[in-house]
This record gives structure tokens, C-alpha cells and sequence, in this order.
């Protein structure tokens, strides 16, 4: 195999560059003002409530810190388990997986009711709060990719490559289980009270993230005017498919989990048939959006080599993993608890027993969005000043 | 040592020190005196895990359409009614319920239950929620980054998010915009040694009688004692919390 030389990523018109970032900048500038707005009326002005207490911004930020564990997948799989085709994405797998991140916690950040409290949250812990451990996590993840990256591309530190890889891709793990934890603790509600929730994260974040990853590396290519081979980007295909699927066998294995026990009867029947929103949600967006569309696009021989199968495919994944975890936060949390077993609730004077209703607002969607750009922007300024991109991707021998 | 007239004035020299140290008890004094005062107030005393606080409701007693509970709870912590009942705090409510197989209707307030093992403090990231010594379980407002976990982990719906600026509170409850909170149990009065809540005084006083409040730990309490004579069952009794509110007749 020829030597890989990696080079800044300068796109042929400065025009497009400064106006792609200028336009990520009134995005990320919009959302800070809608989180300011948000923030100094209180979150009566989102579509959020007592019933709904995690909306929209926490369906973004979920979404990308999922996502961010994955995409670095294909640096865990060049260094740990010595994918050679894989290795020269790895300095881009990094870069990736810290901006996705960094715009997931925004977000997250941003919609809490104290925001200005962050600090009690780096010096306060509760060990057994899952949340808190996931602040030890996070902010460690940047940590150890950082110091990834640097092995990565600083040659007086290479040897630590593979330790460090290690190291990364266990704590990836860790911090997908965490997220996942979060809904897999909590008894109160039928939705999440399933262990299953953290296996099922970690599958979502490998697909999510190599979506993201795809979708971006084939932007980045056209962006710089470089070559990819068909070979890289098949395998980066299949291994999108293989993670579909997987997703796909978890989601079965929690419904039908919850369709044996009669106690869940009741959600199942919720997201599965009659709740709405939630169940076009589920089925719409997450199975046939989300997996079937990009199972058939990956795997249909019509679309062998087709790049824009291969774009469209990871496109579906994110659209459709979108939905999933609106479906898991929200819809979880729309579905009424059930205080009292056996009974019907006549009248409550604070909404029991009764569906909750939630319609996400602007400055709720903005908020996310801007999470998005600021991954991107990273994404975009982290390529041009640093040596991330391969010159070229071609396939070797060829 | 040099000419005399070289030397700085002593008297100089001890007007600035005796400056300075004036100065300095001027600006420590009121700390240490306010300290000590403030140690002999009874309030600042550590709640006792000789007691543990409750409730038992008696749903018979809970009569259909009342809403004195509901109503003294929120004049007594200050909850003003926004017209938004989606995002109104609620510390107390009133629900009825149907049984699906006999159609017999019950009704009953629910609020904190105020568990021996809450969820809400096993999720709070930064030891906002916590449970005292005594039972109570209670939000320090100062620590609250208003994550809202907890109200996703509470399984009795008990927990709200302050989702406005507030006014005129109350000073039996300071509250804040962005923070999460639940019925308190009255503590206020139990620190200063009122042993009643303000749901139980209005209950009383519409001749209802529905709600006792009492020491779980003393056995001659009277809510140990009907607790003892008297079936009475949990919220969720499944999940092992141990709440401390129980309810008869439900």
C-alpha cells in the first residue's frame, strides 16, 4: 500500500467555505438566542411541562451524543482491530465524534433550568445519579479522543496509538451505556424500566454514528474536490447495514419483551397501534424510514456502487434514528403512569391517567439545530486547520 | 540606629496598626456574632432520625368535589394558579378513580410520599434532592440545576418544574424559576414544632378528617396507632419505596 498523506481540507472556492460557515454561524446564532429566550421567560414558552418534562432539545441532544460514540467507530476499528482500509479515517472519526459532542452537550446544556449552575454539576456528584456519572464520562470523552487524535497524527507519540485506542473505545462503550442507563433505570415508567435500553444505545450509536460519518465523508470529498474509492465506501456500506439491522433486532427483542408482560401491555399497544403521532412515529419514521429504506438501499444490487444509495441510505438512518429517540423520550414519557393498577382514572387535578399532549416550539427546534451546526462547524474549521483528510482515498492498488 | 529625628512617629505607627485592627473587627465582628446567634437558633439543628414524618389519607373520608387540601397547600407555599395547569406547579391533587372490575369510586389526594428509598434522590446528579434524617424529602434549591431527572424518575407524578419568574412568594417556601419541587411535608412548621400540615388543618377544619399527619418512629403517636389497628396500603407498594404517606380504604 502506497504512504497516506493527509493535507488540509481547502475547498476550491473560498466563497463557498466563508458562506457555509457564515450560514452554520446564524444557525448556531439563532438557537443561542432562542436558548436566551427560553431561558429568561422560563420554559412555560416551550411546548414542554410537567407532563412532558424532556422535549425536543433532549430528543437532539440525546440524538448527537449518541451519535458522537459511534462515529468513532471507524477509528476504533483501524487502531483496535486493525482495519487497515479503515486507518486513514480514523483522524477524521475523531474529529467527528468531539463535534458531535460538543453540539449534543450544548444543547443539553442549554435547556436545563439552571444552565448558569453547570459548575455545581462539575463539583457536586451523586454517584448513584446516572446523569452524573455521564458528566464524568462526557467531559472525559473529549479527553481521551483528544489524546487519540494526537497519537493519531503526531508521529513522536504513534506508539501510543493502539493503548490509547483502547482506551477510547471502551469509554465510548461506557458512555453509550450510560446514556442508554438513563431510561433503562427508571421503575416509574413503563417505557423504560428495561435493561435493555443500554445494549440497545450502544447498537443505535454505531448506527447513528457511521451514518453521520458516511454522510460527511462523501460532503468533505466533493467539498475538496478529492477522490474516495469505491472499495472504502463499500465497506463503509455494509457495515452501515449490519448495524441497521442490529438496531432493528433490538428494537424487536424490547418490544417483544414488553408485548409477553401484561403489565406493558398498555405502552405496546400505545407506541405500537394507537398512540398517534408516536405510532406513525414509530412506524413510519423509525421501521420504515429508518431501517427498511436504508436496508434495501444497501443491500439491493440495483445500488451496488451508486454513491447517492449510499448517501440516501445514511440520510434515512439519521431521519429515521431521529424518530426513534422521539419516540423513546417522548412518546415514553406521553404515555400516563399507572398509579393505581386496576383503576381507572375519573378525574385528576393534574393530568393522571390521561395521554399528554406535546408540540415542540420554535426556539425548542432552533436550540437543536444549532447543535447540529456547531458539530458541523467543528467539523468544518477542525478539516482546515488540521491535517485530517487523507489526500486521497482512492482505492489502493488500483 | 540613625539620627532621632529619621525615625517615624510611634504614635504614627500605632495609630495605623490600632486602624488596621479596629477595621479588621469591624469587618469580621458582625460574621462571627451573626455565626454565633444564628448556633443558638433551634432551627439550624439537624432534623432527628428519632422521628420519621407521615401521612395516612383515609380515602372514605375524602369527600367528592373538595379541594381544601389542594387550596390551603397552595396559599400556604405561595403556588399562585398562572391559568396554565400544564406548567402550574401542583404539590397536591385530588384524583378519583373507578375500579375497572367493580365500578366502586374512591378518591384521594396524592402528593410526595415522601419514600425510605426515593428515586428521585437516587437520580439527582448533584445531591439536590435529598431525604432528611427525619423522612422528609426535599429539593435544595440551591443545588438544583433544574435537569428535571427526577421528575422523570418520581413514580407518583409528585414533582414540579418552576417554569416562570416568580413574585410574592411565600416565606414558608422560597422558590425559583428553573428549579424542580414537591410538597415539602409543611416542614417549615415541623421545624418550628407545629405538628400539622396545612392539607391536614384544612381537612379538619371542612369537618373532613381525611389526613393525619404523625411520627411514623414514636409508636404511641396516633398515626402509629391507627396504622397499626387499620389496613392501610402504599401508592406502588410493588416498587419497595416505603413511602411515608399511606392510605386507608383505597
Amino acid at each position: 500500500m502506497s504512504k497516506m498523506y493527509y493535507r488540509e481540507l481547502y475547498c476550491g472556492s473560498p466563497i463557498r467555505f466563508w458562506s457555509g460557515l457564515a450560514l452554520l454561524g446564524a444557525f448556531i446564532a439563532i438557537g443561542l438566542g432562542s436558548a436566551y429566550y427560553m431561558e429568561h421567560n422560563g420554559h412555560w414558552v416551550t411546548g414542554m411541562s410537567n407532563q412532558i418534562v424532556w422535549g425536543l432539545p433532549h430528543v437532539f441532544a440525546i440524538f448527537l451524543i449518541v451519535a458522537a460514540s459511534g462515529a468513532l467507530n471507524v477509528a476504533s476499528i483501524g487502531s483496535v482491530f486493525g482495519g487497515p482500509l479503515y486507518k486513514p479515517l480514523g483522524r477524521y472519526s475523531g474529529l467527528l465524534a468531539i463535534g458531535l459532542l460538543a453540539g449534543g452537550l450544548m444543547v443539553l446544556v442549554l435547556d436545563l433550568g439552571r444552565p448558569d449552575r453547570l459548575i455545581v454539576a462539575m463539583t457536586e456528584y451523586n454517584f448513584k445519579s446516572i446523569f452524573a456519572w455521564n458528566v464524568i464520562l462526557y467531559s472525559g470523552f473529549f479527553a481521551i479522543v483528544g489524546v487519540y487524535l494526537w497519537t493519531m497524527m503526531d508521529r513522536s507519540v504513534s506508539k501510543f496509538n493502539r493503548p490509547v485506542g483502547f482506551a477510547a473505545f471502551f469509554w465510548r462503550i461506557a458512555l453509550t451505556t450510560g446514556t442508554g442507563s438513563i431510561f433503562g433505570f427508571l421503575v416509574a415508567r413503563e417505557a423504560y424500566d428495561a435493561a435493555i435500553m443500554a445494549p440497545m444505545f450502544v447498537i443505535m450509536s454505531f448506527s447513528y454514528g457511521l451514518a453521520f460519518f458516511i454522510i460527511t465523508l462523501i460532503a468533505a470529498y466533493i467539498w475538496g474536490d478529492r477522490e474516495i474509492g469505491d472499495l472504502r465506501l463499500t465497506r463503509l456500506k455494509n457495515l452501515l447495514g449490519v448495524f441497521v439491522g442490529a438496531v432493528l433486532y433490538f428494537t424487536l427483542a424490547y418490544n417483544i419483551t414488553n408485548l409477553y408482560i401484561t403489565q406493558h401491555h398498555g405502552i405496546e399497544r400505545f407506541i405500537l397501534l394507537d398512540g398517534g403521532i408516536y405510532t406513525q412515529m414509530f412506524w413510519i419514521g423509525q421501521i420504515l424510514i429508518g431501517s427498511v429504506l436504508p436496508l434495501f438501499l444497501i443491500y439491493s444490487p440495483a445500488f451496488e456502487k451508486s454513491r447517492w444509495a449510499i448517501a440516501a441510505a445514511s440520510i434515512a438512518v439519521l431521519i429515521g434514528g431521529f424518530f426513534q429517540i422521539y419516540v423513546i423520550v417522548i412518546g415514553g414519557q406521553a404515555y400516563p403512569m399507572n398509579l393505581f393498577p386496576g383503576k381507572e382514572v375519573v378525574e385528576s387535578g393534574f393530568f393522571d391517567g390521561v395521554v399528554a399532549s406535546y408540540t415542540p416550539t420554535f426556539p425548542e427546534a432552533a436550540l437543536g439545530v444549532a447543535g447540529i451546526a456547531v458539530a458541523l462547524t467543528m467539523v468544518a474549521v477542525g478539516a482546515r486547520v488540521f491535517k485530517v483528510f487523507p489526500e486521497t482515498l482512492e482505492d489502493p492498488n488500483s | 540606629m540613625s539620627k532621632k529625628g529619621d525615625q517615624p512617629s510611634m504614635e504614627r505607627r500605632q495609630f495605623i496598626g490600632g486602624t488596621i485592627a479596629v477595621a479588621g473587627a469591624v469587618t469580621i465582628a458582625p460574621g462571627v456574632i451573626l455565626h454565633a446567634v444564628a448556633d443558638t437558633d433551634q432551627r439550624t439543628e439537624g432534623a432527628s432520625s428519632e422521628h420519621r414524618w407521615g401521612m395516612v389519607i383515609d380515602a372514605n373520608k375524602c369527600a367528592d368535589g373538595c379541594t381544601a387540601c389542594v387550596d390551603a397547600c397552595n396559599s400556604e407555599h405561595g403556588l399562585t394558579d398562572l391559568g396554565r395547569p400544564e406548567t402550574d406547579a401542583a404539590w397536591i391533587r385530588t384524583v378519583k378513580l373507578k375500579d375497572k372490575q367493580t365500578g366502586n369510586i374512591s378518591r384521594l389526594p396524592v402528593m410526595c410520599q415522601h419514600c425510605e428509598h426515593p428515586p428521585c434522590v437516587d437520580v439527582c446528579p448533584t445531591n439536590a434532592s435529598f431525604k432528611r434524617a427525619d423522612g422528609v424529602v426535599l429539593v435544595d434549591r440551591h443545588r438544583c440545576i433544574g435537569c428535571r431527572y427526577c421528575m422523570m424518575a418520581c413514580p407518583y407524578k409528585a414533582r414540579s418544574f418552576i417554569h416562570e419568574a416568580l413574585s410574592d412568594q411565600s416565606v414558608n417556601a422560597p422558590r425559583g424559576k428553573g428549579c424542580v419541587e414537591s410538597c415539602t411535608l409543611c416542614v417549615h412548621r415541623i421545624d418550628e414544632g407545629v405538628m400539622q400540615t396545612a392539607c391536614q388543618e384544612a381537612c379538619d377544619k371542612d369537618g373532613h378528617a381525611a389526613i393525619l399527619f404523625g411520627d411514623l418512629k414514636d409508636p404511641n403517636s396516633e398515626i402509629s396507632q391507627v396504622l397499626k389497628k387499620y389496613n392501610s396500603v402504599q401508592i406502588r407498594g410493588d416498587l419497595e419505596l416505603n413511602t411515608g404517606v399511606r392510605y386507608r380504604n383505597l
